[in-house]
């Protein structure tokens, strides 16, 4: 219960920081538990109300269940939900079947791209969790991205005491990331402790499989699994050693660290 | 040498250790792969399901190559808590590439860092044990990289650090040691890593140990153990090894179990900076992050630097009931106040038994990281907790050598990496503590353009020319028994805050002429007007002060102004009467009116055509300015000559800044911009 409450606190403090500093800040939303987790500890930070847009990156390929499950929450938690598409890269038939990191690069990193430049966002709030890999794992809390969107890991920015990055040149933007402290253990705990509704994907619906983590229908994957609720689910991953996104095909080889590089979340 | 008191929940750790040389391929322990080298029913796994009390995040630094991500390496393979394939996945890519497998590969995660077989940036690693979590932050140890290891360590609870048992201290050895004790992290357990390479030796050791023992008593740090280890072979990381029989004490994994994530700060004095104001529903939340103590409804709060008082009447929360009704350190939280009053970003909420210091100069050790020199005189933007000014660096004292901690007396500039003792100052007065008394208040960045550059801890107030009326206005304003009306009933009323409009400039450019035109115009319309001209004090109030004492001149003209502002009026009033420069004259009477809005407006008898300029002084003194909140905005008027007009202008920049109401009988805004 108390580190769930620290991570709180620490998340909560970040959103409070980007919200400041940030005059055309939105936040990544995907559906999944981790963004969905992220959106609740903005309703924590701001005593209920969400004062950022939403973005959603709609690649056409998710679940339907997801765009069912987003609008409904949107409507409930009274969200301002702006969804993104690469329509031109779909019109032109861009699939998973042209290669992952290509498809992924297409209409995941350009959609957002081309939300970004239409928008003029100069702060985007994203639910990436340093132990999903390796990459992510070397994030800063404020993670600066040049006018490629291109991440320098090379020379990132120190980060002391809480003095986050908070100013950067014209034609740059932010990245936010308060979760990164966060387990996968944690989230569900959390999501536990605060009872926030979640996607039913996430549970064993009597077929013996359930998603580990959700992303794109062609390219995504159920585990086996009998956890048919949130505790069964930590239970099952404290016992497991097998990673997260094993289920995910963009993270073979060295996908990851290009994409990433190149501005993926 | 440190002796071992093993928590009492720490499992018992297999006492064999592996013999495995650099040939034998190394393998990880799995439970019930039969193989491994901890025993069957201790499976470190079944760790997994013991409810975890805390977390705490542990650094580990050192200089380069002294084995930090080999350790982590170690420690994570030993308990079993890496991911499945992992090991498998970074075994098959050395060979592919032809190259041995090395621990530090699990973490390293860039290409060029395994290509350089060097730590480039901090990785977060995760990692649970007897009941805690813990991150375990691998810092890079390569000096190019010192800003990477200082985010990482900045992060950190606690530190790990390594020494080379056969290359002994190294400078970097030194410096981080330095930087943890200037980060607050004051827990540190040494690891003398490489034992191995030396014949796992004891005089060997005994002499490392020796020599960073005395170093980091320098610092005032007493390391919590030292470890003789091998992340390499094994030895004293996750399970005891049996070729160092002289040693004792803990392995590197039961040390953690001793840092201790207790926090004392819920037991320190209140401080709660300002984050940010909310009004999203009809109330106002102060929200923020209280570093230290604790609060609760119904406790009467003072601000600094404003000097302002309030009580908590609410906390508020998202999703919890009953809602809370206390707060304590590391909590994030919105508190509502019995009485509207304005206060804003960057502020430290205190009570009255124990509050921070107020100052605008104080004396701090500073580690400069950016690739321009840090340059005396240049300005830069101070963060400390959520304030932000622009301050400068007014001496340069001492450049610390971090290798033998001597010092070097020399030069304008701090160069990149560099720890120095200086003295800063801020454009304004700001609330801070020594970084002894409280290390979240007492520290702070310095920003140069658009990056974080530097970062310090303040180690001395030093008391500037209005340190004195500070502290009488601080302590009056304390002690003010307060009536039924509020200020903010008060301004409602009027139609305008209680403000002071200060004409200054050199003799005879019309100030005093000025001054009765802006108080007609302004009773004309209704306002709570009222010119408070200095010269009559003299022969009343002052009539027993010798000629000449423009100290308490000054003095008691700043605490009738206070008094007349405190019934809401809107003073106007001169310079002419206090035989001080203006810029003195200003900073006293801003001190003691404080944090009531102080508007300057300069006449002068230049030559030119007449004209409106908002920022004509010198950064630090117009600045002053920014104490009320507003960093520019000060009036300079050149050669006028039409003075209803320019009473017309300033009455307008009263409006703008929120002071006045648009019009009589409106409310004024409750925000003051000045």
């Amino acid at each position: 219960m108390t580190h769930l409450r620290q991570l709180e606190d620490q998340s909560v403090y970040i959103l409070r920081e980007a919200y400041r500093h940030f005059d055309n800040l939105a936040m990544l939303w995907s559906m999944g538990k981790d963004s969905t987790v992220l959106l609740w500890l903005a309703r924590k930070a701001f005593f209920g109300h969400v004062p950022f847009p939403l973005l959603h990156v709609d690649t056409s390929y998710k679940i339907p269940a997801m765009i069912e499950y987003r609008d409904r929450l949107a409507r409930e938690w009274r969200l301002n939900l702006v969804v993104g598409q690469n329509k031109q890269a779909l019109a032109e038939g861009m699939n998973h079947e042209k290669g992952r990191v290509t498809c992924c690069t297409a209409l995941k990193t350009e959609g957002l791209k081309q939300l970004i430049e239409a928008k003029g966002y100069t702060g985007l709030i994203l639910g990436v969790r340093a132990d999903e890999e390796s990459t992510r794992a070397k994030e800063r809390y404020f993670s600066p991205r040049d006018n490629n969107n291109e991440w320098n890991f090379r020379d990132q920015p120190p980060e002391l005491w809480n003095q986050f990055k908070t100013s950067f040149p014209p034609d740059t933007h932010i990245r936010i990331h308060p979760l990164l402290d966060w387990t996968e253990i944690n989230i569900w705990e959390y999501i536990h402790l605060e009872n926030i509704p979640f996607l039913d994907l996430y549970l064993n619906k009597g077929d013996g499989k359930r998603y580990r983590s959700l992303g794109c229908a062609p390219c995504t994957f159920p585990i086996q699994s009998t956890a048919s609720t949130v505790p069964e689910i930590i239970e099952e991953l404290r016992a497991t050693r097998v990673a997260e996104r094993a289920g995910r095909a963009q993270d073979e080889g060295r996908g990851m660290e290009l994409l990433r590089k190149d501005g993926y979340m | 040498m440190a002796t071992c008191k093993p928590a009492p929940d720490t499992p018992p750790l297999d006492s064999r250790s592996t013999h495995c040389g650099n040939a034998c391929p190394w393998r990880p322990v799995r439970p019930g792969d039969g193989g491994g080298t901890v025993d069957q029913g201790q499976a470190p796994d079944s760790q997994a399901n013991v409810t975890i009390r805390d977390r705490m995040n542990i650094v580990i630094v050192g200089s380069v190559d002294h084995g930090k991500s080999t350790l982590l390496g170690r420690l994570y393979a030993d308990t079993g808590t890496l991911p499945e394939g992992k090991v498998e996945r970074i075994q098959a890519i050395c060979r592919q590439q032809g190259k041995e497998f090395e621990y530090a590969f699990l973490f390293d995660a860039f290409l060029e860092e395994q290509q350089q077989g060097v730590t480039i940036d901090t990785a977060r690693t995760f990692f649970q044990w007897a009941g805690r979590q813990y991150i375990l932050i691998d810092a890079p140890g390569h000096k190019e990289f010192l800003k990477n290891m200082i985010s990482g360590a900045a992060r950190a609870e606690a530190a790990l650090l390594l020494i080379d048992a056969l290359e002994g201290i190294k400078d970097q050895s030194k410096r981080h040691g330095l930087l943890l004790s200037m980060l607050g992290v004051k827990q540190v357990t040494v690891v003398v890593n490489k034992m191995d390479l030396v014949d796992y030796r004891q005089e060997t050791f005994d002499a490392i140990e020796k020599a960073y023992r005395a170093f980091l008593a320098q610092l005032n740090v007493t390391p919590q153990f030292v470890i003789p280890g091998s992340a390499r072979q094994g030895d004293n990381i996750a399970r005891p090894g049996s070729r160092m029989p002289w040693y004792t004490g803990p392995t590197v994994l039961e040390s953690l179990n001793s840092f201790s994530s207790a926090s004392e700060k819920a037991e320190c004095p209140l401080r709660f900076p300002i984050q940010d104001v909310y009004k999203f529903d009809a109330c106002r939340i102060l929200a923020g992050r209280i570093t230290s103590g604790r609060l609760k409804v119904g406790d009467t709060l003072i601000f600094s630097p404003s000097n302002k008082t309030a009580v908590v009447r609410t906390i508020e929360a998202f999703n919890v009931d009953p809602p809370p009704t206390q707060a304590q350190a590391g909590q994030s939280v919105g508190i509502t106040l019995d009485e509207q009053i304005f206060v804003e970003r960057g502020e430290i909420i205190g009570h009255a038994s124990s509050i921070p210091l107020v100052s605008t100069t104080f004396r701090a050790n500073l580690f400069w990281l950016g690739r321009r020199p840090l340059e005396q005189g240049k300005p830069y933007v101070l963060r400390l907790t959520t304030r932000e000014i622009e301050c400068q660096v007014t001496a340069i004292h001492r450049i610390v050598d971090a290798n033998d901690l001597s010092l070097d007396t020399r030069g304008t500039s701090v160069q990149q990496n560099e720890v120095a003792d200086i003295t800063i100052q801020a454009r304004a007065p700001l609330a801070f503590d020594l970084h002894t008394d409280n290390d979240a208040t007492g520290c702070f960045v310095l920003v140069d353009q658009y990056d974080v550059s530097g970062g310090g801890i303040i180690t001395e107030m030093v008391p500037d020319r209005e340190a004195p009326l500070r502290v009488e206005a601080r302590q009056r304003d304390f002690a003010w028994v307060k009536g039924n009306v509020t200020v903010a009933e008060r301004a409602m009323h009027y139609g305008h805050h209680a403000a002071l409009v200060l004409l200054v400039g050199p003799d005879t450019t019309g100030k005093t002429f000025l001054a009765k035109q802006l108080e007609a115009v302004l009773v004309a319309e209704g306002r709570h007007a009222y010119m408070l001209d200095p010269e009559n004090l003299r022969h009343g109030l002052d009539a027993d002060l010798r000629e000449g004492d423009a100290g308490e001149t000054i003095r008691r003209y700043g605490e009738v102004a206070r008094l007349l502002m405190d019934t809401g009026s809107l003073l106007i009033s001169t310079t002419n009467s206090f035989n001080l420069p203006d810029d003195q004259a200003i900073d006293a009477i801003r001190t003691l009116v404080h944090p009531a809005p102080v508007l300057t407006v300069s006449l002068s008898q230049e030559t030119g055509p007449s004209s409106l300029a908002s920022d004509k002084s010198p950064p630090l003194r117009h600045s002053r300015s920014e104490l009320s909140g507003n960093p520019g905005g000060d009036l300079c008027f050149t050669g006028p000559e039409d003075f209803t007009a320019l009473a017309r202008h300033v009455l307008a920049a009263l409006i703008q800044k929120g002071i006045l109401g648009e019009a009589t009988g409106k409310p004024p805004a409750f925000q003051v911009s000045i």
